[in-house]
């Protein structure tokens, strides 16, 4: 129940460890680059940016069902890769997007959360914490969506903090990518729904 | 780095003067027990810092997480639109553990605040956009956890254990004078 509060203090610390992760960025960048080709606009840190067609994919939503992306055509999607189901600054970031799905709802858009985690593992962390969204697990081949979006951290195995907002014709209209102990937050989310064309 | 996106106006609730050398902003929740131990530095704070300090806060209930976050920030709201906020605001924290209607009853007859108004105001939700309201310009500032602190209108991200939180306040205060 304390995880979102938890974070100010669990961040800090888990912060602190990442540094080391973070001296990695430098290979998974020039990594990101070469999956996601040299015509294809990406950001410093190797994401796809705005303007691009976002990478269809079906990943499985349950242990028995999956999920389309471009079914959701019609309507803007919010695709937040994140790197693990059960780390508290994670926690976190999925439970204040839990929070705050109303607002989403508002714009008619439909939040998806992705990581390398398997089904099974979405489930439960799901409803522990009472999650009334959808996780995806880009488990098989791992992080393959991740790679296609420029959101997979090879050289430590999860996805990076990212967040794209896809309009209703399945175009990327904003992406960022937060360093992976920052909690990313919603502002630019709903900043990027509401400059959405009407 | 994140700041304040909605102006502080008179319909907050603030405690000290308006033209304060500093301002800070507090997004908390009554059940969050981080905002608890929060309650005590504040309070900390603003006795070491007296008029120089003025003390905003706005709600920010994880109802997800927290069972009685919303319902308590009702009451506080219910109670500050009778001048009684603050009062009500310090007995929920103080009583964290204990949040529930039985508590909320009991602290409307302690503040001499009319109990079937509460019930009232509780069931027909009068106060719940207000609280949204509050929510909605936290997402927007950029808050994403309980509790977060603005200094300044900028948003503090380091730890706000007493020393830490004072600092960053006393270093907002060295900002603005040498501005």
């Amino acid at each position: 129940m304390q995880i979102l509060c938890q974070c100010q203090t669990a961040g800090l610390f888990f912060e602190q460890k990442l540094v080391d992760l973070m001296r990695f960025e430098g290979s998974t960048k020039a990594m990101a680059q070469r999956t996601a080709g040299a015509v294809t606009p990406i950001d410093k840190r190797g994401i796809l940016l705005a303007g691009v067609a976002a990478p269809n994919f079906t990943l499985h939503v349950t242990p028995d069902q999956t999920l389309t992306l471009s079914d959701l055509r019609g309507r803007p999607v919010i695709l937040a890769f994140y790197p693990a189901d059960w780390s508290p600054v994670c926690g976190d970031q999925m439970a204040l997007y839990n929070e705050i799905l109303p607002e989403f709802r508002k714009f008619g858009a439909d939040l998806l959360g992705v990581s390398v985690d398997g089904a099974w593992c979405h489930a439960a962390f799901a409803e522990t914490r009472h999650l009334h969204f959808p996780l995806l697990a880009d488990f098989e081949p791992k992080g393959a969506v991740a790679r296609q979006y420029g959101a997979y951290r090879a050289g430590d195995g999860f996805c990076e903090r990212a967040l794209f907002v896809i309009d209703k014709n399945g175009i990327i209209a904003w992406s960022y990518c937060s360093p992976v102990a920052i909690n990313p937050g919603a502002d630019g989310i709903l900043q990027a729904l509401e400059d959405l064309p009407k | 780095m994140a700041t304040l996106k909605v102006p502080i106006t008179s319909e907050d609730h603030a405690q000290g003067p308006e033209n304060a050398e500093v301002t800070l902003v507090e997004y908390g929740d009554y059940e969050c027990p981080y905002c608890g131990q929060a309650y005590l530095v504040v309070e900390q704070v603003q006795k070491q810092l007296g008029k120089r300090l003025r003390f905003v806060f706005r709600n920010f209930p994880l109802s997800e997480m927290h069972p009685h976050a919303e319902a308590a920030a009702e009451v506080a709201e219910f109670a500050g639109a009778q001048g009684k906020f603050w009062e009500m605001h310090d007995k929920l924290y103080e009583n964290q553990e204990r949040l529930g209607e039985a508590l909320y009853l009991n602290l409307a007859e302690k503040l001499r605040l009319s109990t079937t108004a509460l019930r009232q105001a509780l069931e027909q939700r009068t106060f719940e956009a207000r609280v949204r309201a509050d929510f909605k310009g936290g997402v927007r500032s950029g808050v994403n956890g309980t509790p977060t602190f603005f200094i300044n209108g900028h948003r503090h991200d380091g730890s706000f254990d007493f020393e830490t939180l004072l600092s960053a306040v006393h270093q907002a205060i060295g900002t603005a004078k040498s501005a």
